[in-house]
């Protein structure tokens, strides 16, 4: 499947309030160096009628790097910013999943039923994986049959080789999620393969999906860095998004594992894997390990995702970074997302709500920001 | 993140980072020709003003020992950083983690380059200051009329009046002032701050003669979109070089709103604020001699020039800066810019 390219950044030229429609640039007068509208910033001077002899040509060096980056800084920060945004709550697997306690299945139940009502439109239930790896997820079966599902609502569990994803089907699962790698170590380290052996193991589950019917998204781990390999090479990340994409996942998700991506990285990735996925198919799931997971996701979504994933009071820590936080809190990411006038469709109380319920199951403190704010915990 | 278990201070000490995750530290590497760079879109450098000495142990339930305030400023004096506010000459019947601010102002040792303000709330705190050795202060209005008077029993107006005295004997004496502005993007009692309001409260702080204002998110409520339209408000009054935001990070939003920031003030500054000089080249030769002069000084700008021509070569807009201050130009050489005079022509 070709992938579309991006030619220019959406934002290019145009000044616009979130929300509103595409206004004209600020200001098209005397000084205004960037109003061709083409978002790379050149600025030829060479045509036009010259105000007199000893003119000639207007000296090349003037076109500093600063005004060559303007438009893309004018559309940064003119926040031209998706007006909706999907929120994927990860918390009652991704979340729990890294947790120490093991939570009783009537717990987890109840979260997702709370979560439920939230308005959240995507919520990951749980994970068909073997419990000898993953003890948390053990009573995946009863999870994925126990939790009320509403319509409107998806619930997409993971499945990482095809028996997982039979035992998910039986259970009643309608999405599946499949988690490559842009790093071979961790490959390695994590499910004893290399990256081609694990897409192969994937293209497996991709076939019985497509027979059923069932939509696969894909996640890429370690996008902004690796917690063996160090630095992830931008192309890496968009070599194996393409190629999950071209095997047939809707969706990919950018996974900064270890949290340790700052909007610099962010953006370098990004420009790299727009190039060769649609950024409708991207979505970015940001580690707050390092306190950088909002800022990392306002930048991507300032470059044209929609699509973000969280969890619910941060739940789930960092394997790599004992007592290390993990996962950005959907609380937090909703409260900026609300700030910002874009449309989630998730009442914050209630998700405060969810987050009370679990901190409580766990006897723990929220990783919420928002939620310690409100003294929920 | 609450109380720091061990396991996560060793996580988080540096020796632990750099041993374990060696790319952390390794500065970007500059951008190979043609190539964007990682920060493209950035400023080069942003000035970090640390203050948690002051600020930050303010709002601590234990006292901390002097000593200890000492240490902890002698060690961010060899970090790097080139402000650190040390303490603050307030009443220490109102503030009793400050106390000690005579001895902290003694006690410190001043690295050459580094700076260390000290808050100053009234004249009398300014004279203490100066007595001990403060070579800098701030003074801290509000935007929030309820803010100012339940943190300084006065409304915003009088203090303000307070402020005058403050700054006009740093005046005589040299001594810089930098100005805060709290509750800029929100009011534990009022609720919603209009930027206008937070505007009008900078351009007094910095029409006095505030060199600096800091605007802060004092609860942390402001989120990347607020801080954008504060800013847009603050920024036609007082120029962008004066501008500093003081994030909370209470609801988790701080480095999303100092991200958006830096891009707000970035934008800004690239298309024509109040140190953006437009030049008009309908005389060619004065332009022409304009651009000789400007290449010129490129030696002695410590800013690089940025300097962009509109597509038809009409006019060039950009802003310079000197070591000593802005570069002033004259009207005959068709400038505009806040300062009269001219460098080039004098």
């Amino acid at each position: 499947m070709a992938a579309a390219r991006r030619l220019l950044p959406r934002w290019a030229g145009a000044m616009r309030p979130v929300g509103a429609g595409a206004g004209p640039g600020p200001g098209q007068g005397l000084g205004r160096a960037q109003g061709n509208g083409t978002g790379t910033g050149d600025l030829e001077p060479g045509g036009g009628p010259g105000p007199g002899p000893g003119r000639g040509r207007a000296p090349a060096p003037l076109r500093s790097r600063r005004s060559r980056l303007c438009p893309q800084i004018s559309a940064a920060a003119a926040g031209a910013l998706p007006a909706r945004v999907k929120v994927v709550e990860v918390g009652p697997r991704d979340g729990l999943q890294n947790e120490q306690s093991i939570v009783p299945t009537a717990v987890k139940i109840g979260l997702i039923d709370m979560l439920s009502h939230t308005g959240l439109p995507v919520i990951e239930a749980t994970s068909f994986v073997s419990p000898r790896w993953v003890p948390q997820m053990a009573d995946h079966t009863e999870v994925m049959q126990g939790i009320n599902k509403l319509p409107g609502v998806s619930y997409p569990v993971l499945t990482p080789n095809l028996k997982g994803f039979q035992a998910a089907v039986a259970a009643g699962a309608k999405e599946v999620s499949i988690f490559g790698a842009a790093s071979e170590l961790f490959t390695k380290k994590n499910i004893n393969c290399s990256i081609e052996e694990s897409l192969e193991r994937f293209s497996e589950v991709m076939s019985a999906a497509r027979a059923a019917s069932i939509p696969v998204r894909g996640y890429v781990s370690c996008v902004l860095g690796c917690p063996y390999e160090g630095k992830i090479s931008a192309a890496k990340v968009a070599e194996v998004s393409k190629k999950m994409y071209s095997m047939g996942c809707y969706e990919i998700s950018l996974g900064d594992t270890i949290g340790i991506g700052t909007p610099g990285s962010m953006r370098e990735m990004l420009t790299a894997v727009m190039k060769e996925v649609p950024v409708g198919a991207l979505a970015v799931h940001c580690h707050d390990t390092y306190g950088q997971a909002l800022a990392n996701i306002l930048v991507a979504l300032q470059m044209g995702v929609s699509v973000v994933d969280a969890s619910v009071a941060g739940l789930g820590g960092c394997p790599y970074a004992k007592g290390a936080s993990g996962n950005v809190a959907t609380e937090d990411l909703v409260y900026m997302l609300n700030g910002l006038g874009i449309h989630t469709g998730v009442d914050l109380q209630k998700l405060m709500d969810a987050g009370t319920f679990i901190c409580n199951a766990l006897n723990r403190r929220t990783n919420s920001k928002v939620s310690q704010a409100s003294c929920r915990l | 993140m609450g109380t720091v278990p061990s396991a996560l201070k060793h996580c988080l000490s540096y020796q632990h980072l750099l041993k374990e995750q060696p790319w952390i530290g390794e500065p970007v590497p500059p951008p190979q020709p043609g190539q964007e760079s990682q920060t493209s879109g950035l400023p080069e450098y942003i000035k970090i003003v640390e203050v948690g000495p002051r600020d930050g142990l303010q709002n601590e339930k234990v006292i901390v020992p002097t000593d200890i305030k000492i240490e902890l400023i002698n060690r961010l004096s060899k970090t790097g950083l080139s402000a650190i506010e040390v303490t603050s000459f307030v009443s220490s019947k109102w503030v009793p983690q400050m106390a000690d601010h005579k001895e902290v102002m003694r006690g410190i040792e001043r690295h050459p380059g580094v700076r260390y303000p000290v808050l100053t709330p009234n004249l009398q705190g300014f004279h203490n200051a100066i007595a001990a050795g403060a070579t800098e202060v701030s003074v801290f209005g509000a935007a929030s009329e309820s803010f100012s008077k339940m943190n300084i029993n006065c409304s915003i107006e009088e203090s303000i009046e307070k402020f005058e005295e403050v700054v006009k004997s740093a005046r005589n004496m040299n001594i810089p002032v930098r100005g805060y502005v709290s509750c800029a993007l929100g009011c534990p009692y009022e609720g919603n701050i209009l930027p206008a309001k937070v505007a009008e409260v900078s351009k007094r702080l910095y029409s006095m003669g505030c060199y600096e204002i800091s605007l802060g998110d004092t609860i942390g409520v402001g989120t990347p979109g607020s801080m954008k339209r504060m800013l847009e408000a603050v920024m036609k009054e007082i120029p962008l070089s004066a501008i500093a935001v003081h994030c909370h990070d209470t609801y988790g939003q701080a480095l999303a709103n100092i991200l958006t920031a830096i891009q707000v003030l970035l934008q800004c500054m690239s298309e024509g604020a109040v140190f953006l000089a437009d030049l008009n080249l309908s005389r060619s030769c004065q332009n022409s001699l304009m651009k000789q002069a400007l290449h010129s000084l490129s030696d002695w700008l410590y800013a690089s020039s940025s300097l962009a021509w509109s597509e038809d070569g009409s006019c060039c807009s950009g802003f310079i800066r000197r070591r000593s201050g802005w570069l002033s130009l004259c009207k005959g050489c068709y400038w505009k810019c806040g300062h009269r005079g001219c460098d080039i022509h004098a």
